[in-house]
């Protein structure tokens, strides 16, 4: 009898989030006008429990941690023909301060809609002559992580019009079309039931400020698009794959429904 | 002898009989979202109904709370409690709701567990990868349904 879940933790939690007691992030802000069925966002970290929650309130507690002191090696590490490093062109890597918050972000001279693992990738190619990384691999979750960390406490800013529009629409149609045998959609758990419980699982709004996360699940850090797959995977459907056109119009609608809310990678999550 | 001959004969017809009445998906007969008749002939089994309930493609408490399982952990809230589920809808719409809760509740979040087209991308299980080629299993056999329903039978206040 122990274990079933009431109502007690349904709704998201009242706590508020400092980490390293410094960076004040916004877990909870009233939604952007373009996302029509809810009225407030909220932060996944809203919906965990408290000893999770913690150990996103210090770097010294937070796993992630690590991944992020891996990439930073690799920042000023040269690769490729070029003999460059990210450090060559970038300097250091809180000149990107402010990039996470705004991706995906339409690329004028390339003539799409870019994901922060498209652009790493670019510059890989591109600019260093170096081999592109996988999608979801490590080194490139690692250096997600590296980036959106030098942006925590900034509120995601996602451009939704001009070219990027189509994109917002197809990426809106997928979100809310329902997959797979089991047929649901993101908004079925994410916007019709987050706060409720599914068996074991307290539902969050599936927002994606938070990203990469630690999942104590997995001891991994996780991108977003392993993160789309799995969810696309538990509808018992056949999923889109990660890098995909349809991932990416996901991500940007996903992100741009938490426009308002802190960049918070990298984040703890169960 | 004749009595054994006549029991080994009545054994053979039911099991003839069970193959030719199984009720296939795409043939079950709604009325209101109810089903009248059983999908197999065969009454349902409550103990394996609340097996179902907990495991597999059943799992219905990732949704729903029901005190006569309290012993087992996690009972969701998505749909509602079950507590007396069986005084609120009779045998034939518990089996509508089981079989395709979409015709009885248009546009439920619940799962329709006696279907078998109409999906978008279906995948081979939790694989994430396409369904093959060919048939597609539904969720839950004709008899697990009967089991589901039988168990639900149960849940009454009275
Ligand atoms: C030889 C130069 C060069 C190297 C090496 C390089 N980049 Fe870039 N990077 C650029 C240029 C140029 C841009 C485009 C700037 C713009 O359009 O704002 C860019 C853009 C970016 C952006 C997007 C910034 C924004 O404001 O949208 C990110 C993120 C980025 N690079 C990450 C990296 C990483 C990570 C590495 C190493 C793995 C790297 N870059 C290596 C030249 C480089
Ligand atoms: C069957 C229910 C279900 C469906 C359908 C579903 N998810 Fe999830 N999702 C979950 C559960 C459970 C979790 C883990 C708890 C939580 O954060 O909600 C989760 C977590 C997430 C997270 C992590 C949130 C965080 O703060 O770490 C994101 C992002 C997400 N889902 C996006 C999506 C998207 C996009 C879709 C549709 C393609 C989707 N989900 C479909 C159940 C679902
Ligand atoms: C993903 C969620 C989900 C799962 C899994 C699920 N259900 Fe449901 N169920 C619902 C929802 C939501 C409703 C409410 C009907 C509606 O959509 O308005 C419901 C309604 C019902 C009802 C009617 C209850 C009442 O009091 O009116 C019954 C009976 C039922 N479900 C049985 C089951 C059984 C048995 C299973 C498993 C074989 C199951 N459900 C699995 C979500 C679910």
């Amino acid at each position: 009898a122990a274990c079933v879940a009431a109502g007690a933790n349904a709704e998201p939690d009242t706590d508020q989030l400092v980490v390293n007691e410094e960076i004040e992030m916004i877990t909870e802000a009233a939604a952007p006008a373009h996302t029509e069925n809810l009225s407030t966002v909220y932060s996944g970290w809203r919906f965990r429990a408290d000893e999770t929650q913690a150990l996103q309130m210090d770097d010294f507690e937070n796993p992630a941690m690590i991944f992020v002191e891996a990439a930073a090696e690799v920042w000023s590490t040269a690769d490729g023909t070029k003999g460059n490093s990210c450090a060559s062109c970038h300097e250091d890597v809180e000149s990107l301060r402010g990039v996470r918050a705004v991706y995906p972000k339409w690329n004028e001279a390339a003539g799409e809609v870019r994901t922060l693992e498209m652009q790493i990738n670019d510059c890989r190619e591109n600019q260093m002559g170096a081999d592109k990384w996988k999608y979801t691999g490590g080194d490139m979750t690692n250096m997600t992580a590296l980036i959106s960390s030098v942006s925590r406490g900034m509120p995601v800013n996602v451009a939704i019009d001009g070219p990027a529009q189509s994109m917002w629409e197809q990426g809106k149609e997928l979100y809310y079309t329902r997959t797979g045998q089991l047929e649901l959609s993101c908004a079925n758990c994410h916007e019709d039931s987050y706060g409720m419980m599914i068996r074991a699982d307290h539902l969050s709004q599936g927002q994606i400020n938070g990203f990469p996360t630690y999942r104590l699940k997995n001891t991994k850090l996780n991108s977003v698009h392993a993160r789309f797959k799995g969810c696309v995977r538990d509808t018992r459907a056949e999923t889109f794959k990660p890098g995909s056109a349809d991932f990416v119009a996901l991500e940007l609608y996903v992100a741009s429904r938490g426009n308002g809310l802190s960049v918070e990678g990298p984040s703890v999550r169960n | 002898m004749k009595i054994a001959f006549l029991a080994a004969a009545a054994i053979a017809l039911t099991a003839t009989g069970v193959t030719a009445e199984i009720v296939k998906p795409q043939d079950v007969a709604y009325v209101d979202g109810a089903v009248a008749t059983s999908l197999t002939g065969t009454p349902g089994n409550a103990e394996n109904g609340a097996v179902i309930m907990n495991k597999g493609a059943g799992n219905c408490i990732a949704c729903h709370e029901v005190t006569a399982l309290n012993h087992l952990p996690f009972h969701g809230e998505i749909g509602p409690m079950l507590d007396g589920v069986a005084d609120r809808w009779s045998e034939a719409e518990l089996r509508g709701i089981v079989a395709n809760a979409k015709i009885m509740f248009e546009g439920s979040m619940m799962p329709s567990f006696y279907k078998t087209s109409g999906f978008t991308r279906l995948g081979d299980a939790y694989t994430g990868k396409a369904h093959p080629e060919g048939e597609v299993k539904p969720l839950l056999t004709a008899q697990e349904i009967e089991d589901v329903v039988a168990y639900l039978m149960t849940l009454k206040y009275d």
